[in-house]
């Protein structure tokens, strides 16, 4: 009679289905894959938010060549590359959380969600440090800019150059916005030990924590191409 | 419906294995990066910092985002981000790599605003070649 | 074949359930609360439709202003330059962004594409509550921008001057952050949804063509949005901090600001006309009782609209100071991308061709979409052309372009989905005589208005003026008149939609005999869309005899 028959399954899905299952998929698989696409999707959207800043700071770049390399001779290299070695291994831990969670193995879940909270405080803390020192030398955006000893590019009328107040602009609006990520993600993984305490967790569901897992790697991965462009290039 | 549950979570298990390979080769990467910042390569520290960069980030995706093993949909959504985010950095760089380096006649040394044709903002250096005669559009 | 729509309505109907979407659960904790994406699309009709309201005072205002060249009403000046700046810069940016670009995907696009697909619900329902409330969000944070004195440098807030300006400039940007995160969500949802709740049987390509619309739309919202949110974010720390990226004064580039506003803002628009196209291709089949043209073609070509949309934004700035190697691609790019267009035209005019056409006020509506985009569509490759743009840029010529393709592009298009799915939305139908005589006063008016623009801006009338030469008055005078016909027009079918909510719930479940999925269901829908999960198993639009007559 009409262009579709149905399937006589009045609850809409299967019954005995798993406790976390939402009604409008039609099994756990369904769910997961649906929410794994949903957190990608929004991954590429900070792919793009992030990438907006990389693509003006690459074109305050080409316009101020000189002022960036001598300006970023300001940045602390050691510290620079210890975030960056702190945030790969918060990486690993995350994804051996992932891997715990897959193999209900409750208590290494909970190690390793909170070695990942650790991680991300020590790179707070090293950040914590690099900005302390940033407003004590006035390495700031233009407005607040005291120059430094090694600044050599002058406006015709004998002022310092914007360029180099606008490089530590970039600086911190972009390690500020992966700051605010990491403590979101901060949050996020408190969360996840909460709930993974409580049993939450099983190979049968454990959605939350490879999303959070997702969003954690991104923000790792953000800070592997902020690392170089800021601290080594020259 | 139990057998659903079962296979939804048939995800390859590799074990911390893989997981702990890629953090060194990761680590490896970082330290090669860092020494090749001491080097002087001239233009092309950027793209040797850039290119580990990237395989930095593809070693992250592939195994610790799991794309390797998802279903092809998730990856093809990354690649658009980075894909479209290419878009965006490249036609900016045609509009600003190709300006034309127009003054006016009685330039007198004013900050250059210009793209990426090599003038820093030095004052008053104005290359002398184009003050000579005005441009056409 | 002489079914007529009425004889279709009662065969295979069953009785209406006594609870719907809409009576089963009830108080205003029900509606603030929900999930379910019928109510969350009703509850963004409402909101949209109000910032139409708000917007189209604005415009109407505008046009009262420009009455005559000395702004007189009555014998007194109606508004000041600086107040006429603020006002434009409201229409603009309320329209743009509470209205427009919200309005198919959220309202419409909400309530149908679970029904469409055969699901009961989006893939994240709670992230649908959230964009919805992202929105109110927007929404509050515009009122208070109003009343704070607003903004009056147009809706593109172009630097340096709106870095330097007095006004709620940063308020302003931080709504529309928010308001762009509404978006991002739901094109978050959307394209999830279409990928994995389609019904058992419904490949890519058995879709209605609704779905693909709002899907590349969602593609858009998801890639391009994000760049917008970074552009307001750098535009307000420049203004608070004096970053130094856009200022010329402080060492920035404000061709910079240019592109990255139009990097989002260019596939923007095509976020507002992918679902009035969308529209329009369920509109054509049904009212024709023929299978769409060329299903596949018109498939495609949203997606490749959706990607194409991100590699002309350039033709914006021909003139800002671009160079000219990036002029010149940019120009090629928007001569590729009107094609896709031009393909879903040809495709709808062949599905009408041979037809058996009724003139249902959703079809008037289609059909007005057709010639109207037709000519907003054409006047954009005269835009994309170098020499005549050169001419053309910042006059009412690109403002006539822009309403041709969003007002009578996506607002016609939305009005026509309006009292489509208005049955199955409501459960009442409309009156079809006021209905048709709506139509006929927002054709008529918007011609009135628009098709004068395209005088006065190739005469040279320049855009966002306030003053003007006398030897424009006439045309002005006369678009304006047209302004009040399209508010007439308005109003009565706002009347008679609002009026039709009194009578008793008596649609049929397929008043227009349509064969998307969403015309299985009864109008109003249960609350979980379908008793039992439907399995497709036929095409889209399959208006074959042997096929109808066993409805």
């Amino acid at each position: 009679m009409s262009s579709s028959t149905v399937v006589q399954d009045p609850h809409g899905h299967g019954a005995g289905h798993d406790p976390h299952q939402q009604h409008h998929f039609t099994d756990m698989e369904q769910q997961f894959d649906t929410s794994k696409i949903g957190m990608w999707l929004f991954l590429s959207t900070e792919i793009l938010l992030f990438g907006g800043l990389f693509v003006g700071f690459g074109l305050m770049q080409a316009r101020y060549p000189q002022e960036f390399i001598e300006a970023h001779e300001h940045l602390q290299r050691p510290l620079g590359a210890l975030n960056t070695v702190v945030l790969l291994i918060s990486s690993f831990t995350m994804v051996m959380g992932v891997l715990s969670a897959k193999r209900s193995d409750k208590s290494k879940l909970v190690i390793y969600l909170v070695l990942t909270i650790l991680c991300a405080c020590i790179f707070l803390g090293v950040k914590y440090f690099e900005y302390s020192h940033k407003f004590e030398e006035h390495l700031l955006p233009p407005r607040w800019y005291h120059a430094q000893p090694g600044d050599t590019v002058h406006n015709p009328d004998g002022t310092i150059s914007h360029g180099y107040g606008t490089f530590f602009a970039f600086y911190f609006m972009m390690t500020g916005l992966h700051g605010i990520h990491i403590v979101v993600g901060i949050i996020l993984l408190t969360w996840l030990v909460v709930r993974a305490q409580r049993g939450e967790f099983s190979k049968s569901y454990y959605t939350p924590v490879d999303l959070v897992g997702l969003y954690w790697h991104l923000v790792d991965m953000i800070w592997i191409y902020l690392f170089p462009l800021y601290y080594l290039i020259k | 419906m139990s057998t659903h549950t079962e296979h939804t979570h048939e995800h390859a298990d590799h074990g911390a294995g893989l997981y702990v390979k890629t953090l060194l080769a990761l680590l490896v990467l970082t330290v090669i990066t860092v020494g090749a910042s001491y080097v002087d390569f001239g233009s092309g520290n950027v793209v040797i910092a850039l290119f580990i960069a990237s395989i930095k980030a593809i070693l992250v995706a592939l195994f610790f985002m799991h794309l390797k093993d998802d279903k092809p949909v998730n990856a093809i959504i990354a690649v658009a981000g980075f894909l479209f985010l290419g878009i965006f950095l490249m036609f900016d760089f045609i509009d600003f790599g190709t300006r034309d380096n127009l003054r006016p006649v009685n330039f007198n040394g004013m900050p250059v605003i210009v793209g990426a044709s090599g003038a820093s903002g030095a004052p008053g250096a104005a290359p002398a070649a184009p003050a000579a005669e005005p441009k056409k559009e | 074949m002489e079914h007529s729509l009425k004889s279709q309505t009662h065969v295979a109907d069953h009785p209406r359930p006594a609870k719907n979407y809409l009576n089963e659960q009830t108080g205003i904790w029900s509606w603030m609360s929900t999930v379910d994406h019928k109510r969350i699309g009703v509850m963004y009709l409402v909101g949209v439709l109000s910032a139409f309201l708000v917007g189209g005072i604005f415009a109407l205002l505008v046009r009262l202003t420009l009455l005559n060249p000395q702004h007189m009403l009555f014998g007194k000046v109606l508004m000041t330059a600086d107040t006429y700046n603020r006002v434009f810069t409201l229409h603009g940016a309320i329209m743009v962004f509470l209205f427009i670009i919200p309005s198919v995907p959220a309202a419409l696009g909400n309530f149908v594409l679970p029904l469409m697909l055969g699901a009961k619900d989006v893939a994240f329902p709670r992230l649908n509550l959230a964009s919805f409330y992202l929105w109110v969000t927007g929404a509050v944070m515009a009122i208070f921008v109003m009343i704070d004195g607003a903004v009056d440098t147009g809706w593109t807030f172009y630097t340096p001057y709106s870095t330097t300006t007095n006004g709620s400039v940063t308020m302003m940007t931080m709504a529309v952050f928010i308001l762009g995160f509404s978006s991002i969500f739901t094109g978050i949802n959307f394209v999830a949804t279409v990928h994995k709740l389609r019904a058992p049987g419904m490949g890519w390509f058995d879709m209605p063509l609704f779905v693909w619309g709002i899907y590349s739309t969602g593609i858009i919202q998801v890639l391009a949005t994000p760049v917008l949110g970074i552009t307001l974010a750098l535009l307000a720390l420049e203004r608070v901090f004096n970053i130094g990226i856009f200022d010329p004064k402080i060492g920035g580039d404000p061709v910079l600001f240019q592109h990255f506003f139009w990097f989002y803002s260019h596939p923007a628009v095509y976020i507002m006309i992918l679902p009035g196209m969308a529209i329009i291709s369920e509109l054509i089949p049904t009212f024709s009782k023929k299978t769409m043209f060329g299903y596949r073609a018109v498939a495609y070509s949203s997606v490749s609209l959706a990607l194409l949309s991100f590699i002309v934004w350039g033709h914006h700035m021909f003139v800002a100071g671009q160079s000219q190697l990036a002029t010149v691609v940019f120009s090629a790019l928007t001569f590729l991308v009107a094609i896709p267009s031009g393909v879903k035209m040809f495709n709808w005019l062949g599905t009408m061709y041979k037809g058996n056409i009724s003139l249902e006020t959703p079809m008037l509506y289609a059909i007005s979409f057709l010639l109207l985009f037709a000519i907003g569509g054409l006047t954009g490759i005269f835009l994309g052309t170098l020499s005549t743009d050169v001419h053309l840029t910042d006059t009412y010529f690109v403002v006539a372009h822009f309403h041709y393709v969003m007002m009578g592009g996506t607002v016609i298009a939305f009005i026509g989905g309006l009292h489509y799915w208005w049955p199955k939305m409501t459960g009442r139908m409309y009156n079809e005589k006021l209905g048709a005589i709506g139509c006929a006063l927002v054709f008529i008016g918007f011609n009135m208005t628009f098709l004068t623009q395209f005088f006065l801006g190739s005469k040279g009338m320049p855009r966002r003026y306030y003053n003007y030469l006398d030897q424009f008055q006439p045309l002005h005078a006369f678009s304006t008149y047209g302004s009040w016909v399209i508010g007439a027009g308005m109003f009565l079918t706002a009347g008679y939609l609002l009026a039709s909510l009194r009578k008793p719930m008596d649609a049929p479940d397929n008043p227009w005999g349509g064969t998307t999925l969403e015309w299985k269901t009864s109008s109003p829908p249960i609350t979980h869309n379908f008793e039992d999960q439907p399995v497709l198993e036929r095409a889209p639009y399959d208006y074959r005899p042997e096929v109808v007559s066993h409805q």
